[in-house]
């Protein structure tokens, strides 16, 4: 198991759970972050951070420190 | 308390009286506002919500059979109340304002190609119990990726109609008003509530509930029923912790509702473990079984011409070229293709000028017309192209999806100093007007970030500053050209008096979030959108508006401020010589001897009463001051009068050289040009007319973004910090320019 953040560009990873219960949090899981959905790690910005995922068909923006916090299991 | 929470359940006005009102929602990125300009056109009333900023815009609709008013709500992801700003979408919803009427019909958007996402929205909707029905937009977009959407099995699945649209090809449209009208003729005007989260949820709500009665029976309201907020706030309360909702009803009910409010969530975490793991879970799993065999999944999810597009446009090296090229290209654009409509309303002030001298004799009415009215508003309107073509340009970014692409670009350059990248739109906005850039960033959920932006917001330079910028720089800046004509001289000034504002914003912001704003970096969850091509209506509709209200306040704010600038600069004096020398002028023929004798003495006549008049006075008064930043008594006028707003620094100036006498054929700028010391050098050099725009690049001269200011913080501190660092940055600006530029 590893964190969002921490994928490869164009792999999937199935999420397991968000960690804590602030704003941020509550704002993943209403976007679709929820356990057992399917998110892929597309780019990172050309600085560096945020990251840009996939999840529900749609492209997110996140910044390192939040897909920190989000657990995936790396699918293939 | 009794009086305002009669207010806020007062019955339903009959519809036969007043329009049925109908709130239009939905998430970001939906074609929302495509869909409200299909619905409504041009017949829009914008204003504000009571006690709140967030723009009410309400549109009329034609149905058929009847007319209804369309109320456009703020795009959002969730009705789970944050900020204010979200409260009062709930609000409109729940029919929880004072002075508004109830909502008698939801129309949700629904994007076609993220049905799931979409649905979690349509589920928090489905339990306000109000008759609904989703706008299935954009859905030509996905049947071109060959994906089918069975839309009868949706809406059956759902229990509500769904419509399927494509606001920009205005399809769908008449079978969405054909709906509307049907629900409305029901009569229904409530429905069962959806209960989509698990039973032990609602059955904690209802006990929460009676506590709330039996809390409200002994406190000191007396109308308990009124005084209870709807069953969705309630339902808020419990699942959003610290939330707006708890707030509201906490602000509503009183500190005593605490103790049961605390009985209500420990019970619920003991039921169903955390609150909104719950709620997201449940709906995103009511969502998928509602859309169980509604997809054909034969194409594929997502735009590959947007992962195309996103490969340059967000790349390492190509991404931050574009970037920089799409904002050159907009300033660039704004000062070569309003070039000719300015010449024509330029054209046109001068011919109503000397229409109005044809006919009427010199005197007090004559000089009040000309150089009052015309020199004064006249001076404004000719900015209303630039101003068109910059909204044109926001609305193109926003619309065709570049502007989230801008700020996942930059968030990391905006995070090094405390922002986010969404702090980049309502400055961005900032770029058209302070005013809706501040109000912008609402969209910012944390309050210190929000703080440091309405901080910064108003150094962007906004329109109002462009005539200031582009009255200097056409009248000092050479047009010295490069690279073939491409780059030229004035574009790089004007390029720079931007950055000047965005460069001061850096480290202003910094030291904000190390002092007064201290804390926690906020959180950033950002949609990128598909690109589209921009919905040339929406465009036009935002630049039309936008136009609309800068000419409105021209013809208010900056009439009143141009009329008593016109009699601070005629009064006190004795007109009557001057106007001799006005009518023996115009009787004589011009380019003899006689008239030039006369011009040189009517010249020297208008600037000894100007000096004389109430503003030379105080202009005199304040040059020591001025004098340092290389300015004279009249520009230091200017600056005074035009704290109402800064465009009327133009009208300021322009009704001071007409009064003056020394406006010839070319205008404001050949004026100041000509216009001499005593000694006889210029006044206006190039290090003074860059010294004037840095002042007026860095100053707080507008009463409407103080206000805005006011009203979003609440409090005078902010707009006070405001105008005090913006005017000693805009002083100190000005001294280092002025002395820095007049020794090179």
């Amino acid at each position: 198991m590893t964190t969002l953040d921490q994928l490869l560009p164009g792999q999937r990873g199935e999420i397991v759970r968000i960690e804590g219960v602030d704003g941020i949090a509550s704002r993943l899981r209403e976007m679709g972050f929820i356990p057992g959905e399917s998110v892929e790690y597309l780019r990172r910005a050309p600085l560096g951070d945020p990251v840009k995922c996939s999840i529900h068909g749609c492209r997110i923006a996140v910044r390192s420190g939040e897909a920190k916090r989000v657990l995936v299991q790396p699918i293939g | 308390m009794a009086t305002a929470s009669e207010e806020f359940k007062k019955p339903a006005p009959s519809s036969v009286l007043s329009n049925s009102r109908v709130a239009l929602v939905g998430n970001p990125n939906t074609g929302k506002s495509t869909l409200f300009n299909a619905l409504a056109g041009l017949n829009v009333r914008t204003g504000n919500y009571a006690g709140v900023t967030i723009e009410k815009k309400v549109g009329r609709c034609n149905l058929g059979s009847r007319t209804i008013d369309l109320v456009d709500l703020p795009g959002t992801y969730s009705l789970a109340p944050r900020s204010p700003d979200e409260l009062v979408a709930v609000e409109v919803l729940t029919d929880d304002l004072e002075n508004e009427p109830p909502v008698e019909l939801i129309v949700c958007v629904v994007n076609a190609s993220q049905l799931q996402r979409n649905l979690f929205l349509v589920s928090q909707l489905l339990e306000l119990g109000k008759p609904t029905i989703i706008a299935l937009n954009m859905i030509d977009a996905i049947e071109s990726r060959g994906i089918t959407i069975d839309v009868d099995k949706l809406s059956q699945q759902l229990g509500i109609e769904v419509i399927a649209t494509s606001a920009s090809k205005r399809r769908g449209i008449l079978e969405l008003k054909a709906a509307m009208e049907r629900q409305l003729a029901s009569d229904h005007l409530s429905v069962d509530r959806e209960r989509t989260l698990p039973a032990s949820f609602y059955q904690v709500c209802d006990e929460f509930r009676e506590a709330l009665i039996a809390n409200a029976c002994t406190g000191d309201s007396e109308d308990v029923d009124a005084a209870l907020p709807d069953d969705y706030l309630i339902q808020r309360m419990l699942l959003d912790r610290g939330g707006e909702s708890e707030k509201r009803v906490i602000h509503r009910l009183g500190g005593g509702v605490l103790p049961a409010l605390s009985v209500a969530r420990q019970k619920l975490a003991t039921q169903v473990g955390d609150a909104i793991d719950m709620e997201c879970n449940a709906r995103y799993a009511w969502a998928k079984q509602k859309l169980t065999g509604v997809i054909g999944e034969s194409g594929r999810a997502s735009s590959q011409i947007t992962d195309r597009l996103d490969a340059v446009l967000t790349h390492r090296v190509g991404g931050l070229i574009c970037f920089v090229l799409v904002m050159f290209l907009i300033f660039q654009s704004i000062y070569a293709i309003a070039g000719w409509p300015m010449d024509a309303i330029d054209s046109a002030t001068g011919w109503v000028t000397d229409g109005v001298t044809s006919v009427m004799a010199p005197g007090m009415l004559r000089s009040l017309i000309t150089d009052g009215v015309i020199a004064g508003v006249g001076g404004v309107l000719i900015f209303l192209p630039q101003i068109a073509l910059l909204f044109f340009f926001l609305a193109l970014l926003e619309d065709c999806g570049y502007m989230a692409r801008a700020a996942f670009l930059v968030d990391r350059v905006m995070t090094l100093f405390g922002l986010s990248g969404k702090s980049f739109l309502p400055m961005m906005s900032s770029f058209a007007c302070a005013v809706p850039g501040v109000m912008a960033t609402r969209v910012i959920e944390n309050r210190r970030d929000r703080l440091a932006t309405i901080m910064v917001a108003p150094l962007m330079s906004c329109s109002a500053r462009l005539p200031v910028y582009l009255l200097l720089i056409g009248a000092f800046v050479p047009t010295t050209a490069y690279l073939g004509g491409w780059l030229s001289l004035p574009a790089i000034v004007l390029m720079s008096m931007y950055m000047v504002g965005v460069v001061t914003a850096i480290p202003v912001a910094w030291i904000l979030k190390k002092t007064l704003l201290r804390g926690e970096v906020a959180p950033f969850v950002l949609e990128l959108p598909e690109y589209k091509v921009p919905a040339i209506r929406v465009v036009f509709s935002r630049v039309w508006e936008a136009s609309l209200a800068f000419v409105v306040r021209a013809g208010t704010l900056i009439f009143a401020a141009s009329i008593v600038i016109w009699f601070a600069g005629y009064w006190p004096g004795d007109h009557t010589h001057q106007y001799e020398l006005e009518t023996q002028l115009e009787s004589v023929d011009a380019d003899t001897a006689n008239a030039e004798t006369l011009q040189s003495d009517l010249q020297v006549e208008s600037a000894r009463l100007l000096e004389g008049s109430l503003l030379g006075r105080v202009g005199h008064a304040i040059e020591p001051a001025v004098r340092p930043l290389g300015w004279d008594w009249k520009i230091g006028v200017g600056a005074i009068a035009s704290f109402p707003a800064r465009e009327v620094i133009i009208a300021t100036l322009g009704t001071i050289y007409s009064l003056g006498g020394d406006a010839d054929e070319e205008g404001l700028a050949g004026a100041m040009r000509a216009s001499k010391h005593p000694d006889g050098s210029s006044v206006y050099t190039l290090p003074v007319a860059l010294s004037i725009m840095v002042f007026f690049a860095l100053c707080a001269q507008c009463v409407s973004t103080l206000l805005v200011i006011r009203r979003e913080t609440n409090s005078w501190f902010w707009p006070i910090l405001s105008f005090s660092y913006m005017t000693i940055l805009a002083y100190l600006g000005a001294l280092v320019t002025y002395q820095v530029g007049s020794r090179l």
